[in-house]
């Protein structure tokens, strides 16, 4: 309904410039706390700070190891992705191209871990993990994230390889390529859309992740960003100056991100799950 | 386009590389074997592994276990905190799939339009889904502060609404709303994008056809976007009751499941019988029912809002 700028228009800008407000009272609620000393806490619970003060932040950054968790998050999201990309395109390039038998059970077999709830094999997999000794490790954590997202990955990529034309490749393999030098060289690069969206939805939630670094990594001194933060949030409990400074600085990394790269990520997700 | 070419003049030998039925030369199933073995290792096998530990008596420690048939799923009709803790999972799930999706709906509507802000208010709407469920929690917990000068209720004391100041995170019977209002707050954004994606798809040209037509608002809505929107229906509703059916960061950040039992779901259920009661034959149960029952409602699911899709 791309219509011109009518009073109703300016009606709905305003209906929803408020929601918006409301929608982002809770950041302003969280964002002033972090500025505010104690006293000011209490006397003035929703006013701006006045005047504000950023002691807080240099004490939450000490007191929940943010520097190293930052690594940690990054090495661990970084490299599972990396590995999703490569082994999911591949798997679904022989899944999307073959139209055998053992390709279309292999595809539902894929398909049967999106709606398998991860509780299920939650503690065999704990067991196994401790028994390879990748307890507390990051290749612990990148095998599990690997696994755990090939599923919707080998789904986004073979949906997407099917409607590349064959003609590409087979050119290539005439030409006297191997298999892997036609993906590399040919199929790779055509994907490059395709693997926008499975880089960012797999960072997005491996990044965010909280339940499985928190089982794997706890006391590893390996912890990821949102598990410094579950454990720095119930130390300080009451100071929820501090707690709120913590929260701010856990979040602002993954915020700057988005914001930089936001036209690419809210693209990326409703043209990955559009199915 | 085959790969199958005119005869050649001289002989050739025969082709070694196998032809899909795509009509392409199909790469070699080693193509697929990594990620195979690696969703093996990390799903499958552990899935297959804690289904069988449903029906024994396994603690969790060392190998001892036996086979116990059906006593866990028994023991589990009579458990009153698992029982409850269905519940409220079916409860959270219903809510977050209707008031998430619809009030997605309505965002998306509201910034497919020529208002000014729409791509601000774009990303002020999608920024919650990419901060992390645990962080996006303790900020709701702040918010949901028992004290009658913090979060809202100091909000609602500065509006005039001071009456309405509740303890909402340890009232029983409202906490299970207060978490589900988190979870909708973070994930309205996400339903609010496959929505624009499906508005996107909408033709520009049947609205203009139907507005001639003399068709107002909501009959164009009813008759045109609507039906066309069924696939992100499908995606939004599925992606929905998957989520709401294994909440678990929210509650265990929030709430812990409580007060007492309030706030508990199959998911908390089972991680503390698991990691807590060092009872894990029969946490693999409530693992079980709660595989069965994504399984189940995604099957019905896509079954019927598919056949939507195609009606359409």
């Amino acid at each position: 309904m791309r219509t011109g700028y009518r009073p109703r228009t300016f009606v709905l800008e305003l209906v929803m410039v408020a929601a918006a407000v409301a929608f982002l009272f809770p950041v302003y609620a969280l964002v002033t706390l972090a500025f505010k000393d104690p006293g000011q806490i209490a006397n003035a619970p929703l006013s701006p700070p006045n005047p504000p003060s950023v002691k807080s932040f240099g004490t939450a950054w000490q007191s929940a190891s943010l520097g190293s968790a930052l690594l940690n998050s990054t090495l661990i999201t970084v490299s599972s992705v990396i590995a999703l990309i490569v082994l999911g395109s591949l798997a679904a390039y022989f899944l999307a191209r073959r139209a055998s038998r053992l390709s279309y059970s292999l595809y539902i077999l894929f398909l049967v871990g999106i709606i398998l709830p991860f509780q299920l094999g939650m503690i065999p997999l704990y067991q196994l993990v401790n028994d390879l000794g990748l307890l507390g490790t990051y290749q612990g954590m990148i095998l599990f994230y690997t696994g755990i997202q090939l599923p919707f990955t080998v789904f986004l990529y073979t949906g997407f390889i099917r409607s590349l034309p064959a003609d590409y490749t087979n050119a290539a393999l005439i030409d006297g390529a191997s298999h892997l030098q036609a993906f590399g060289y040919v199929i790779f690069p055509l994907l490059r859309p395709i693997t926008g969206t499975v880089l960012i939805l797999n960072a997005v939630h491996i990044w965010n992740d909280f339940f499985t670094p928190l089982l794997y990594l706890g006391g590893s001194g390996r912890e990821t960003v949102p598990v410094r933060v579950f454990a720095f949030v119930n130390e300080y409990t009451s100071d929820y100056g501090l707690v709120a400074a913590g929260l701010v600085l856990a979040a602002l990394p993954i915020l700057v991100v988005f914001l930089i790269l936001q036209r690419y990520v809210i693209r990326g997700f409703s043209s990955g799950l559009k199915g | 386009m085959t790969a199958v070419m005119s005869p050649p003049v001289t002989p050739v030998p025969p082709p070694v590389r196998r032809v899909g039925r795509r009509g392409g030369i199909a790469p070699p199933w080693l193509f697929a074997a990594p990620a195979l073995l690696v969703y093996a290792l990390v799903m499958l096998y552990p899935s297959i592994v804690g289904a069988g530990s449903a029906f024994t008596d396994w603690s969790g420690v060392g190998e001892q276990r036996s086979f116990v048939g059906l006593a866990n799923f028994k023991q589990l009709l009579h458990d009153d905190q698992a029982l409850g803790a269905l519940r409220n999972t079916l409860f959270l799930t219903v809510a977050i799939v209707v008031v998430q999706n619809g009030l997605g709906l309505l965002l998306a509507l509201g910034v497919h339009t020529t208002i000014k802000s729409r791509m601000v208010l774009r990303v002020i709407f999608f920024a919650p889904v990419v901060v992390s469920p645990v962080m996006v929690s303790f900020l709701w917990k702040y918010v949901y502060n028992p004290a009658p000068d913090a979060g809202l209720n100091a909000a609602l004391n500065a509006v005039g609404l001071g009456s309405l100041r509740q303890d909402w995170l340890g009232n029983p019977s409202l906490a299970i709303w207060s978490v589900a209002f988190t979870v909708i707050w973070q994930c309205a954004g996400y339903s609010m994008v496959i929505f624009l994606a499906g508005l996107e798809g909408v033709p520009q040209e049947l609205h203009e056809s139907a507005m001639v037509d003399g068709a107002g608002t909501v009959a164009r809505f009813r008759h045109i976007t609507w039906p066309l929107l069924a696939p992100a229906v499908t995606i939004n509703v599925m992606l929905s009751t998957v989520g709401g059916l294994t909440l678990f960061t929210q509650i265990i950040a929030m709430t812990n499941g409580g007060p007492g039992y309030a706030t508990d779901t199959l998911s908390t259920v089972l991680y503390k019988q698991a990691f807590v009661f060092g009872k894990f034959g029969y946490s693999t149960a409530v693992a079980l029912v709660l595989a069965i029952f994504v399984a189940a409602v995604s099957f019905i699911q896509i079954g019927y809002l598919r056949s939507r899709e195609t009606a359409a």
